[in-house]
């Protein structure tokens, strides 16, 4: 004992200094808010401005003349609704699929399940432009390219990670004590999930369902790739917009025009979720 | 009327690990038994097993008569208590407790009714609104019991139930639980590793280890009469000596004693509080630590080869350090292959 004593003291002393400021962690989150935030003021104010010429820091004039020019074409519409439906039909469809598959992955346990689960990595763990490619050849013969359903379908494949990664996590995080507690007062296993477990799980599950209506309405390359050229989304209509002519506020009015739904589902998803649910989906 | 009857329940888990072994208990109307035992000693898993969360590898288990073996938790009259609550936090305490009514059909105005005077009982009334997270540990563990109270099942398990909460709460609940279980006179069985909370509690204990009953009595007979060095040794504070005896007498370094049993190997059991102390220049043992408690003093004594022993004193002060005395155990027990075979 009387060895320890000293040592603990000289333990204890540091943490009686106050705490040195961390000027590397202040520097690095500075530089990565910089490199969130700037573009995004940059393409917010363009989107807002008339005339802007080097070496102005402010535009010269602001006004709504693109916006107006941009509302006023049918196809921007078109897009957007377009957009809107084929994120809320690849949302449901991959929800109805995966959610059980979660749960199934979550709570039992089968021949080849870890193989199997980290098969849905494998989407992501090869270049997906030439998975895309594969893909198309294969709905070529089938005569999906350029359909609704060809896009669904290969958008459906980019939340598959999302919507089965999430939710096991969600599963696997609701107590089991609960659900036995749920069955001693009387309740079967259907009414256990549904009364217990997914009201236990939702809001990350809900968290989920968010990120993939979120990547589905931005994704780009398997819309352009499957559904060109009857199927333009409104990353498509962008890009085309952005190829055909020059305008820097042609692109910043959609771009903005793109944030709106994130904004809102975030905005909403913050009420709702709160910041904990997001962590726990991937573990945390 | 409710009568739990365990009939040689074993339950052997892949590996293979047996976690009960051949167990049999008759739980009488109205009864608290409790199922004493240290970690892993299938005390839990037999509980588990009655509520219906483990299925028995083999054996029978009735209440009233009618077999529950095979029956899943929500087909059995039994209601259990968990340890960490299990309340539903996304459901206020209304909630929780009217959805296994809800789940049999009830009306509604007899679900307010029913939950309203189980709160009461259980000294919450008014919480209904409460969200769960907004309780203290100890008024969750209330709602949970009432919880299980509301549907009157006729067996209640409680596996340890106050492990989570403060000392201090701990005995007051321990209390309350014991005032309402008699009230509604609800046959129980209570799991529990705290020998204070058995010997509180139970009509009778039911000491286990490994996965097999040590001994079966009135937590006052287990206390005075343990049967077995285990439950010596489990049950309250109990200085354990091994030695040998020759001749009738038993020895351990210079510790010796008569007793009248066959020459061999024996342990020697003798609580703190039987253990007298006197003051000799030459004694069999050394006062190493005197703790004064106010109401009681603890002598810790070293026999000459380093062995431990506790006598509790009334006079603390009249023992210190380094001192020599001489061992005068009033009541002790001695035990020779796991039985006990002399006693005073």
């Amino acid at each position: 004992m009387e060895q320890l004593a000293p040592a603990t003291l000289a333990t204890r002393r540091p943490a009686l200094v106050r705490a040195p400021t961390d000027w590397t962690g202040i520097i690095f989150a500075v530089a990565l808010s910089a490199a969130v935030i700037v573009p995004l003021l940059v393409v917010g104010v363009w989107a807002f401005t008339e005339v802007w010429r080097y070496p102005n820091v402010i535009p010269q004039q602001f006004g709504l003349r693109f916006w107006n020019q941009t509302l006023t074409r049918a196809d921007v519409w078109s897009a957007l609704t377009l957009s809107l439906q084929l994120s809320t039909v690849v949302t449901l469809l991959s929800a109805a699929i995966c959610l059980p598959a979660a749960y199934a992955f979550a709570r039992l346990s089968f021949p080849g399940r870890n193989v199997l689960f980290f098969s849905f990595l494998a989407g992501h763990a090869f270049p997906k432009f030439g998975l895309l490619i594969a893909i198309a050849a294969i709905f070529l013969q089938l005569n999906l390219i350029g359909t609704f359903w060809g896009v669904v379908l290969i958008q459906l494949v980019g939340t598959l990670l999302f919507m089965i990664w999430i939710p096991v996590a969600a599963f696997q995080s609701v107590d089991r004590r609960m659900e036995e507690a749920a069955r001693d007062v009387g309740a079967g296993p259907f009414r256990v999930f549904w009364s217990i477990t997914l009201p236990q799980a939702g809001p990350t599950i809900a968290a989920a369902v968010l990120l993939s209506f979120v990547g589905t309405f931005y994704e780009t390359e398997g819309a352009w790739l499957i559904g060109a050229p009857g199927i333009r989304t409104m990353p498509v209509l962008m890009i085309s917009f952005i190829n055909n002519q020059m305008v820097i506020q042609y692109g910043a009015v959609l771009s903005v025009m793109l944030w709106v739904p994130s904004f809102i589902a975030l905005m909403f998803a913050r009420r709702v979720i709160g910041g904990g649910a997001f962590a726990r989906g991937f573990g945390g | 009327m409710s009568v739990l009857k365990i009939t040689d329940v074993s339950k052997i888990f892949a590996g293979p690990t047996v976690a009960v072994d051949n167990f049999s208990l008759e739980v009488a109307n109205g009864e608290l038994v409790c199922l004493l035992g240290p970690s892993g000693s299938g005390k839990s898993t037999l509980l588990r097993m009655v509520g219906g969360f483990e299925r028995p590898t083999s054996g029978l288990m009735t209440i009233d008569g009618d077999d529950i073996t095979h029956l899943p938790p929500e087909r059995r009259p039994t209601g259990m208590v968990f340890q960490s609550h299990a309340l539903w936090t996304h459901m206020n305490v209304f909630k929780n407790l009217a959805f296994g009514l809800k789940l049999r059909g009830l009306p509604q105005d007899q679900i307010t009714e029913k939950v309203e005077a189980v709160l009461e009982l259980v000294g919450l009334a008014g919480y209904g609104t409460r969200g769960v997270n907004q309780l203290s540990g100890g008024q969750q563990q209330r709602v949970a019991l009432a919880r299980s109270l509301v549907l009157e099942p006729k067996i209640l398990l409680l596996d340890e139930p106050f492990a989570s909460l403060d000392q201090h709460l701990r005995e007051r609940l321990r209390e309350e639980v014991r005032d309402i279980q008699q009230r509604l006179k609800i046959t129980t069985l209570f799991v529990t590793h705290g020998q204070d909370e058995a010997l509180a509690m139970a009509d009778r204990i039911v000491v286990m280890r490994d996965g097999r009953t040590e001994q079966i009595d009135r937590p006052d007979v287990v206390y005075r009469e343990p049967q077995t060095p285990f439950v010596a040794g489990f049950i309250g504070t109990m200085n354990l000596v091994d030695g040998a005896v020759s001749n009738g007498r038993f020895t351990r370094a210079d510790f010796g004693l008569d007793i009248p049993i066959p020459d061999g190997p024996a342990t020697l059991a003798i609580r703190p509080e039987a253990l007298d102390l006197e003051a000799a220049e030459t004694g069999e043992a050394q006062v190493h630590r005197v703790t004064d408690y106010g109401t009681h003093g603890l002598v810790d004594l070293d026999l000459g080869d380093g062995t431990r022993l506790k006598a509790m004193v009334a006079h603390p002060d009249l023992f210190s350090a380094g001192q020599k005395v001489n061992l005068k155990p009033q009541a002790m027990a001695a035990y020779r292959d796991n039985a006990r075979v002399y006693r005073s």
